[in-house]
C-alpha cells in the first residue's frame, strides 16, 4: 500500500465528523490482512475484527475530518457557516473548500472586519452564486464542507490536508498488512466524530469491552519556529508513544510495553506529551471498569489546517510498533 | 395543548428538584402507559406499546427540569444569597419575583439601592454573589425559620397568551417538550415507544444517560426548546432561529451531530406536510441528544425544538403555531421509523 497514492485516495472521500460514509466504504475496500468479522455500529464506526483466543485488543484511528457546515445563506448567494471540530479563522482565510456534491467555494473574510480579531462569524464562502437563489439551488443549509487542497511529498515529508486522521489510519493499515501469528483477539476500529469531542469511540469501547487499547492518532509537533512546546515530538523523531494527553493519562504499564516493543524491535520512538488537545485514547480508558490504554502517534505540523505536515518515516515505525502490539504476548486481564 | 403548556409552565421543577413537575407529568401520562417508572436520577420513564414490536423501543425524550437558582448563604440580615442552577444569563435577573423551597417563600431579586451607586457601577452587570434575595424577614433567625441552605429558588412569572399567537411564560425550555410528549403518548402508536421526561437536562444533560443507558434503544428523537433570536437590532445570520418560522431540526450544536439521515427524514417529513421548518444559523447550545448518542453501543438521535425568545429567563416566549407543527412533525416521525426504522448499524 504506496503512502501518497493511499493518502490521495482517502483525501479524495468526504468525511467530516457526522458524514462518514465514503471513507468508510473506502477504508472497508482497501483494509488489508486476515479480517474475520465486518461491523459498523449506530454511530458509523466502522470495526473490523481479526479473532483470536487471548486477550482483546482495540486499536482505533479516527476517520472523520474537521469541516464546516452552512449555517445562513445571504441574500446576495455567500454562505456563512459554523465549525466541524477545531477551525481557526486565521488558519483558513483562502482556503478552498469543497462540497459533498463537488460545489467548490473559498473561505473569505468580511470586508469590514477587523483583521487582527478575527472570528468565524466574520467569514463567509463565496461559492459564485450570483443570489440566495442560486445558492440554495446548489447548497442547502446543514451542507458541509471540507478542505479542497493537494497532498504532495516534500523530500522524505508529506504536506496535505487531514493528515488529521488520515495519516494514521495508513499506519494502522499498514499495521494489519504487517501482523503475522498472534493469539490476540484484535479489533481494527475507524471512529467517527473524534474531531468535534471524542465521541464514537466511546460507543464502539464500550460493545467491544477490550481489555487493552491503542490509539493512532496524529499528535502536534513541538519543532517548529516560535514553538510554544505544547508538545514534546519532533518531525523524524521516530513513533511517538504517548504518556499524555488532556484527554488520558497512559498506564505506566503500557507505556512501558510498547517502549520495550519498540527497544525489542529496533524501532525509532519518542515519547508524547501533549497539554492540549485529547484522543480518542480518553473514552477508551475509561470505558466500562478502565481499559488499559496507550498512543502510538504521528508527529504532525501545521495541524487542522489546509496544509498539515508529517514524516514517511514516522509513519512506518508507528505502523511497526502497532503491529509489534498486535503480536505481542499480552497477560489475560487482572 | 396550550393549556397544558400553560399548566406545566406554573409547577416548579429547578434541576434535581424535579419531584412536583415529575408528580404532575405522571398523572397526565399514566393513564395511557403501559408501564411507568422513576430511575434513581429522578427521569419519569413511560413505556408505551405500540402496535408493531420491537426489540429496542423508539425513545422519546423532554427535560422536564427548569433553569433556577439555589440558597447558599443566609445573611446577618435575613436576606439570602444564592447561586444559579443552569445556565442564566445574570443581567436579566435583578428585580425578579421568585419562590423559595418547598413552601414556596416569596422573594424578590435586590441590589444596594441606586442612589449609593457610583456613575461607574452604574455601567457594570453585577455578580450573581452581589445579590440577594429579599423574603422579608425581620433578621436571620426569622429567615432561617422560612428558608434553608440548599432550598432551590424558581422564578414566579404567570402564563400570557398575547399578540399574533404567541405565549409568555417561565420554563418554557422544556415544558413544551414534555406537553408534546404528554400528547404523543395519548395517541395509538404505531410501534413501541418509551417516553423519558429526563432530569437535569440543564445542568450538563445529566439525567438522560442514565435512562438511555437503562432502555437501550437504537433511534431517540428529543423535543426541546431552543434560543431564538429574532428580536430588534440581531440581523442576518446572527438570528439563530426564529419564533413563528417551525420548529427547529437539529443538524448539529455544541454537543452532538445529529443523525444524518434522521435529518433529513424530518426535512423531507416537514416538506411532505407542509410543516414549515428552520435549522440553527448559529453552532451553539447542545440538548439531551449529547448524552443519548453516546451511551452504550451509540444511538441515533435526532431533534425537534420549537424556538424560545428570552429562553432561560422568568418571560420566555414562544409561538403557538410552532408547538403545534412540533407535535405533527414528531407524530409524522413516529410513524416513519415504524415503517422504516433505517437503521445504521449492520
Amino acid at each position: 500500500m504506496e503512502l501518497l497514492k493511499t493518502l490521495q485516495e482517502l483525501n479524495a472521500c468526504f468525511g467530516p465528523s457526522g458524514e462518514e460514509k465514503e471513507i468508510r466504504e473506502c477504508i472497508r475496500r482497501i483494509a488489508p490482512g486476515r479480517i474475520d468479522e465486518v461491523r459498523v455500529d449506530a454511530l458509523g464506526n466502522l470495526i473490523l475484527r481479526r479473532k483470536g483466543s487471548g486477550p482483546k485488543v482495540l486499536f482505533a484511528a479516527h476517520m472523520d475530518s474537521i469541516g464546516l457546515i452552512v449555517t445562513h445563506i445571504e441574500k446576495e448567494g455567500f454562505l456563512r457557516f459554523g465549525n466541524i471540530g477545531g477551525l481557526v479563522a486565521e488558519n483558513i482565510l483562502h482556503a478552498t473548500v469543497r462540497f459533498k456534491n463537488g460545489v467548490r467555494g473559498t473561505i473569505v473574510p468580511d470586508q469590514s472586519a477587523d483583521r487582527t480579531k478575527l472570528s468565524l462569524n466574520d467569514l463567509y464562502v463565496d461559492i459564485g452564486a450570483e443570489s440566495e437563489q442560486q445558492a440554495s439551488s446548489l447548497i442547502r443549509i446543514g451542507d458541509t464542507a471540507v478542505y479542497d487542497a493537494p497532498a504532495n511529498l516534500a523530500g522524505g515529508r508529506i504536506i496535505s490536508p487531514y493528515l488529521d486522521n488520515r495519516i494514521s489510519c495508513i499506519a494502522l493499515l499498514w499495521a494489519m498488512e504487517q501482523i503475522g501469528e498472534s493469539a490476540n483477539d484484535l479489533y481494527f476500529v475507524f471512529t467517527v466524530q473524534e474531531e468535534p469531542g471524542l465521541r464514537g469511540a466511546k460507543p464502539a469501547a464500550f460493545e467491544i469491552d477490550p481489555d487493552y487499547g491503542i490509539v493512532c492518532d496524529v499528535t502536534p509537533a513541538g519543532d517548529q519556529p516560535g514553538s510554544k512546546h505544547y508538545g514534546s515530538s519532533s518531525l523524524g523523531g521516530g513513533a511517538a508513544i504517548k504518556v499524555m494527553d488532556t484527554s488520558v493519562i497512559c498506564h505506566p504499564d503500557m507505556v512501558d510495553r510498547l517502549r520495550a516493543l519498540a527497544e525489542a524491535g529496533s524501532i525509532p520512538y519518542q515519547n508524547d506529551v501533549i497539554v492540549r488537545g485529547g484522543t480518542d485514547a480518553g473514552p477508551i480508558h475509561t470505558t466500562r471498569g478502565g481499559v488499559q490504554t496507550g498512543g502510538i502517534s504521528v508527529p504532525c505540523r501545521y495541524i487542522h489546517t489546509p496544509q498539515e505536515m508529517a514524516d514517511a518515516e514516522d509513519v512506518t515505525h508507528c505502523a511497526s510498533l502497532m503491529a509489534a502490539f498486535a503480536m505481542s504476548r499480552l497477560p489475560a486481564r487482572s | 395543548m396550550i393549556e397544558l403548556i400553560k399548566e406545566l409552565c406554573a409547577v416548579p421543577g429547578v434541576s434535581s428538584f424535579e419531584d412536583e413537575i415529575r408528580a404532575r407529568i405522571e398523572r397526565e401520562i399514566r393513564p395511557h402507559a403501559s408501564d411507568v417508572r422513576t430511575d434513581a436520577v429522578g427521569n419519569l420513564i413511560a413505556f408505551k406499546r405500540g402496535a408493531k414490536r420491537a426489540d429496542h423501543p423508539l425513545m422519546i425524550t423532554a427535560h422536564m427540569d427548569e433553569v433556577g437558582f439555589i440558597v447558599k448563604k443566609i445573611d446577618d440580615k435575613g436576606f439570602v444569597r444564592f447561586a444559579p442552577v443552569g445556565g442564566i444569563d445574570r443581567r436579566t435577573v435583578i428585580g425578579k419575583k421568585v419562590l423559595i423551597g418547598k413552601h414556596r417563600i416569596p422573594g424578590a431579586i435586590g441590589l444596594r439601592a441606586y442612589h449609593l451607586v457610583s456613575a461607574k457601577e452604574e455601567k457594570i452587570v453585577p455578580d450573581i454573589a452581589d445579590m440577594y434575595i429579599d423574603i422579608g424577614a425581620a433578621d436571620q433567625k426569622q429567615a432561617q425559620s422560612l428558608v434553608s441552605i440548599g432550598d432551590e429558588i424558581v422564578f414566579d412569572s404567570d402564563f400570557v397568551e398575547f399578540g399574533d399567537g404567541m405565549i409568555k411564560a417561565k420554563a418554557l425550555d422544556d415544558r413544551i417538550g414534555c406537553a408534546a410528549m404528554i400528547h404523543l403518548i395519548q395517541k395509538e402508536l404505531p410501534i413501541d415507544c418509551a417516553f423519558v421526561f429526563t432530569a437535569q437536562e440543564e445542568t450538563g444533560a445529566r439525567g438522560a444517560f442514565g435512562a438511555t443507558f437503562s432502555i437501550r434503544p437504537r433511534i431517540a428523537l428529543v423535543l426541546e426548546g431552543t434560543t431564538a433570536a429574532d428580536v430588534p437590532s440581531v440581523k442576518g445570520h446572527r438570528r439563530v432561529t426564529c419564533a413563528g418560522e417551525g420548529p427547529v431540526l437539529g443538524v448539529m450544536d455544541r454537543g452532538a451531530i445529529y443523525d444524518r439521515d434522521l435529518f433529513e427524514r424530518l426535512r423531507h417529513l416537514a416538506d411532505n406536510r407542509g410543516i414549515p421548518w428552520q435549522t440553527k444559523r448559529f453552532i451553539a447550545g447542545g440538548t439531551d441528544a449529547q448524552a443519548i448518542q453516546t451511551t452504550a453501543g451509540g444511538v441515533q438521535v435526532a431533534a425537534i425544538s420549537v424556538p424560545v425568545r428570552y429562553i432561560h429567563t422568568s418571560s420566555s416566549v414562544a409561538s403557538i403555531r410552532d408547538c403545534h407543527h412540533m407535535v405533527e412533525l414528531a407524530e409524522a416521525f413516529i410513524h416513519s421509523v415504524a415503517e422504516d426504522p433505517g437503521a445504521k448499524s449492520e
